[in-house]
């Protein structure tokens, strides 16, 4: 135990706000404003190792744990703490965001201030998201999300940008009201009245919840819709390529990276963590929606004309590979789809900011509009073949292990499920190096690439370290997986003591 | 006169207490100091009456609210003059947001009434003195006494709605809001009749006794029309579906400060008294009574600002909507609805107050900059006036860190509490709030999203405005992040009235 240990998740999360609240008095300096972004958002990374490091791997049960009255009535505690699932998405979170202020350094010169005073309130949202384990304070950090990430892409965004925020607010909104109506029978049902997940559960576990048989099936579609639309899992996914084509690269990094993976948090933690039986009779239907994502996604993503769309809807294929892992109740598969979520953040994060570079120099994400730029950029096209290997699931990059995780749980639990996903892993390699192909071969068919600048040293460093991620995770993937499948078989095992 | 006054003037002591007359303290000041205004308005300089009479106005203001926390104290609690008013813990808290709202409306004034060229004493004076009604009806304990001081509050806001002299629209939204507020007031009156003749008295707490034998559901036919007549007049007044026909067009016209003043003040003082009648006094077919007009009112509200261009009727429909919230917590368990719709009328009037303090000095002379199209472009104009107005306009969607986040969830959580809970209800009402998201952001799109129209700069914030929105913004970032101290004051307050 450190002394650290109980005040760690609260800090983690709440520096990146504090860091916002600073900038808000701060002059309209550009250049001070982003070095005070990157050290705030160094600082919380570098915090938020803290928790790797003290966390005790082989202890079931959340760690780190702060739980303080907060309301009394109705009954709401301040309630963090943090197991193996979520320990590795936070620090996901802070890695990713120091990238995200270097990546946007030059790209955004017009109301600087106002983009890194969201970009920040944006993570700690986001960190609040995976530590809260109140109901409450859960849903406070998750529509905290909502503003920061429809601004970023409304006022920072390019084309129909207004079109794309509004979208992208509306859809989550709408589906995570119905985890409020949820949440709150929960709350009401309860005796005595609480948010906490922990007694919750504990309560639902041990059928001392009246109603909850009937309530059951219902309770399970609210938190399902919110969380499935966040993933986004087909049919609910129509806001996705929207608002990815039209957000700022930095807003695409953590839409991609994190934002999406709130949704898979949800329904691990929460579908399956309290309606375990409802989750078992729902899963054939969701894995086929899963199996659809998969195949849907990855057809789409083949034709499309913009780079940016393409990167996007390869995210719905790789995410339905993560809902198809958490519902075959594998641990193989649950350990799998904790590890994509983690290896879809660095690689898509990194495809989005090498997309986000070249956008910086030629204003155009349009496959057509490119061709040829191995010969000026190498050390750009080398980047990029390295990072879109990593997500196409190369062995020894970090994609393969989550995928091959995945469908080794699919075959255990159904083996036409493995079937099916086994061709998305295939449809991905053909559309992310046809792309590349499209890219970088061939001659330089526009005049204006010939004189493209290749990457420079900023746009290296923010590069590198998604990049050295990619390959540890793909090495030794035990470093992460030794936390993670504890927790998991924790989970799975409530839920087969049922 | 009703049997009750009859019966306490004939045994009527010589010498009234002197504890009675500080019981309506705050009404006293702020009669006095209205009738200084009045006074020195004919008497003073046309020119310069308009400053010294709003300072004056705000000392008034003040004082009333000294009065207030000195008649907080536990020895003035109870009954006074022959039981017709009662302070408790319930009074003060309404006294408390009646008076607050009035200064921050008359700080708000004090720059709008020089840009609009207004040069009229007598607008403070009737602030005060609609002030007075709204702050005995939240005391008043006698249905004739609540009539009087629904009829002073009614009078000094259709003169204040037609203060605009040159503008047609407001003439027509005083003509308007007068004539029809007479209609529905004199229906309160026939529904007092009605009760009186069901119960035989006048008094809340003797209808509340007589009614309550029957535990809301049966008794006499008599008592059930009176409710209904009642609340004609009273949803008349909080602007609730189906009563709702006036607002947009009364709101459009009158001026900005005084739409701030009275979707918030009076409303406030009017839910006061509905929570008296509706669970004091035990109102039969309460619970059906109020799911129904709070459907009405959330969906009608919302679904018609939907398509507002106008930003006060947008706001104005968005004020039907929130009376139907209010009205939800009006169907729940007394124990959680009496507190949920206190805090909420609290809030909303934080919230919405503001909201209109930034209309009103956004609207320049003769309110011409009221559409959305003319907030083209704000965030860029005035970064600070739109990052405030922005926070209101959060507020009032319900997202986390303000104080309609709160609002929203208590009153639905209470909606979802006891052995019925109001599912369906719940569910209309957090769809309801889902959508209405999507006009508060239309605004904000505009601000941030748009290019400036014209750069015509924007006025600068003078002290008093400055005052009034620092008031109103913390209030709505207090009550969104530390309600405790609030919701420990509500909890007991509520239990004077069950």
């Amino acid at each position: 135990m450190s002394e650290l240990d109980p005040s760690i998740l609260t800090l983690v999360t709440f520096a990146p706000a504090a860091g916002a609240l600073l900038l808000m008095f701060a002059p309209r300096r550009d250049r001070e404003i982003r070095v005070f972004a990157l050290l705030v958002s160094l600082f919380t990374f570098v915090l938020s190792l803290h928790l790797p490091a003290h966390f005790h791997r082989n202890q079931t049960g959340f760690q780190f744990e702060r739980d303080i009255p907060w309301i009394p009535t109705p009954n709401i505690h301040y309630h963090m703490g943090m197991d193996g699932i979520s320990l590795w998405l936070v620090v996901l979170t802070t890695f990713l965001t120091p990238l995200c202020v270097l990546i946007s350094w030059k790209s955004i010169h017009d109301r600087v201030k106002e983009f890194f005073i969201l970009l920040l309130v944006l993570e700690a949202a986001l960190i609040g998201v995976f530590v809260s384990l109140d109901l409450f304070l859960f849903y406070f950090f998750w529509e905290s999300t909502l503003i920061p990430m429809a601004l970023l892409i409304g006022m920072f965004g390019h084309g129909r940008k207004v079109y794309a925020a509004i979208k992208f607010f509306l859809y989550t909104m709408i589906a995570s009201v119905f985890m409020l109506a949820g949440i709150l029978w929960l709350y009401a049902n309860t005796s005595p009245h609480t948010f906490d997940f922990v007694k919750i559960q504990a309560a639902i576990h041990s059928g001392t919840v009246p109603g909850f048989a009937a309530a059951a099936q219902w309770l399970f579609l609210g938190f399902f819709v919110a969380f499935a639309v966040k993933v986004p899992l087909f049919p609910f996914h129509t806001w996705l390529p929207d608002a990815h084509v039209e957000a700022p690269t930095a807003g695409s990094v953590l839409l991609a990276g994190v934002l999406l993976k709130m949704g898979t948090y949800g329904l691990l933690r929460f579908n399956l963590g309290l309606f375990p039986d409802q989750a078992r009779a729902n899963a054939s239907w969701i894995v086929v929606l899963a199996l659809i994502g998969i195949v849907y996604g990855a057809l789409v993503a083949m034709v499309q004309p913009n780079m940016k769309k393409l990167i996007a809807y390869s995210s719905i294929s790789h995410l339905g590979f993560v809902v198809l892992g958490i519902f075959s109740f594998t641990q193989a598969g649950l350990n799998g789809a904790m590890f994509i979520m983690l290896a879809h953040g660095v690689s898509t994060g990194g495809l989005f900011m090498l997309a986000g570079i070249l956008y910086e120099r030629r204003h155009t994400y349009e496959i057509s509009e490119f061709g040829g730029l191995a010969t000026p950029m190498p050390v750009y096209s080398t980047f990029f073949l390295f990072v879109m290997l990593a997500s196409v699931g190369l062995p020894l990059l970090n994609g393969f292990i989550g995928e091959f995780l995945v469908l080794t749980g699919a075959f255990q639990a159904k083996p036409w499920w493995g079937v099916v996903a086994a061709t998305g892993v295939i449809w991905s390699a053909c559309y992310l190096l046809w792309m590349y192909q499209r890219v970088f071969f061939g001659v330089v068919k526009h005049e204006e690439n010939n004189s493209l600048p290749d990457l420079n040293l900023r746009e290296r460093v923010a590069l590198w370290p998604a990049m050295i991620m990619a390959l540890a995770m793909g090495v030794v993937p035990m470093l992460w997986l030794n936390s993670i499948d504890p927790a998991v078989r924790n989970a799975l095992a409530k839920m087969v003591g049922q | 006169m009703p049997a009750l006054m009859m019966a306490a003037l004939r045994t009527m002591p010589n010498l009234i207490p002197n504890s009675d007359y500080i019981r309506i303290l705050p009404e006293i000041v702020l009669s006095v100091f209205g009738m200084i205004i009045m006074v020195l308005d004919p008497v003073m300089d046309e020119r310069r009456s308009q400053r010294t009479l709003g300072v004056i106005a705000l000392l008034g203001a003040l004082a009333a609210l000294a009065a207030t926390l000195y008649q907080a104290k536990e020895q003035f609690w109870g009954l006074g003059f022959w039981g017709m008013v009662r302070v408790d813990p319930f009074s003060i808290f309404f006294h408390v947001v009646v008076i607050a709202v009035t200064i921050v409306v008359i700080l708000s004034s004090y720059e709008y009434m020089e840009v609009q060229k207004i040069r009229a004493g007598e607008y403070y004076g009737l602030i005060l003195f609609g002030a007075v009604g709204m702050a005995l009806m939240s005391s008043a304990v006698e249905l004739v006494l609540i009539f009087i001081a629904l009829e002073i509050s009614s009078i000094a806001t259709y003169v204040l709605a037609g203060f605009r002299r040159r503008a047609a629209t407001s003439s027509e939204a005083s003509v308007k809001y007068f004539l029809l507020g007479s209609f529905a007031t004199a229906f309160f009156l026939y529904g007092v009749a009605m009760m009186f003749g069901a119960t035989g008295s006048t008094s809340i707490a003797t209808i509340g006794a007589s009614l309550g034998l029957f535990n809301g559901s049966g008794g006499p036919l008599l008592a059930y029309l009176g409710v209904a007549l009642m609340f004609v007049g009273l949803g008349f007044k909080v602007a609730a579906a189906p009563f709702h026909i006036w607002t947009p067009d009364v709101y459009e016209g009158a001026p900005s400060p005084v739409v701030g003043f009275m979707s918030t003040a009076p409303k406030a003082a009017v839910f006061a008294v509905l929570l008296r009648i509706m669970f004091q006094a035990h109102a039969p077919g309460r619970v059906w009574l109020m799911w129904v007009a709070a459907a009405l009112s959330m969906s009608i509200g919302n679904i018609a600002a939907l398509v507002q261009d106008n930003v006060k009727r947008l706001l104005a429909y968005s004020s039907i909507a929130h009376a139907g919230y209010v009205l939800v917590a009006f169907a729940s368990l007394p124990a959680n609805g009496i507190p949920a719709a206190m805090f909420y009328t609290a809030s909303y009037a934080a919230m919405n107050v503001g909201a209109f303090a930034v209309i009103g000095h956004f609207a320049g002379r003769d309110e011409r900059f009221v559409t959305l199209e003319d907030y083209s472009g704000l965030g860029r104009r005035s970064p600070l006036l739109a990052s405030v107005l922005t926070i209101f306009l959060l507020s009032l969607i319900g997202i986390p860190i303000t104080g309609g986040f709160f609002a929203k969830f208590y009153v639905f959580s209470a909606a979802m509490q006891g052995p019925h809970p109001l599912v369906g209800l719940t569910v209309i009402g957090v769809v309801n709030s889902a959508i209405a998201a999507y006009y508060y952001l239309r605004i904000i799109v505009f601000m941030y999203m748009r290019e400036p129209r014209d750069d015509a700069p924007v006025p600068r914030v003078g002290p008093g405005l400055g005052i009034a929105l620092t008031i109103s913004l913390a209030a709505t970032i207090y009550l969104g992040v530390a309600p405790k101290c609030v919701l420990d004051y509500i909890t007991r307050a509520a239990t004077f009235l069950h």
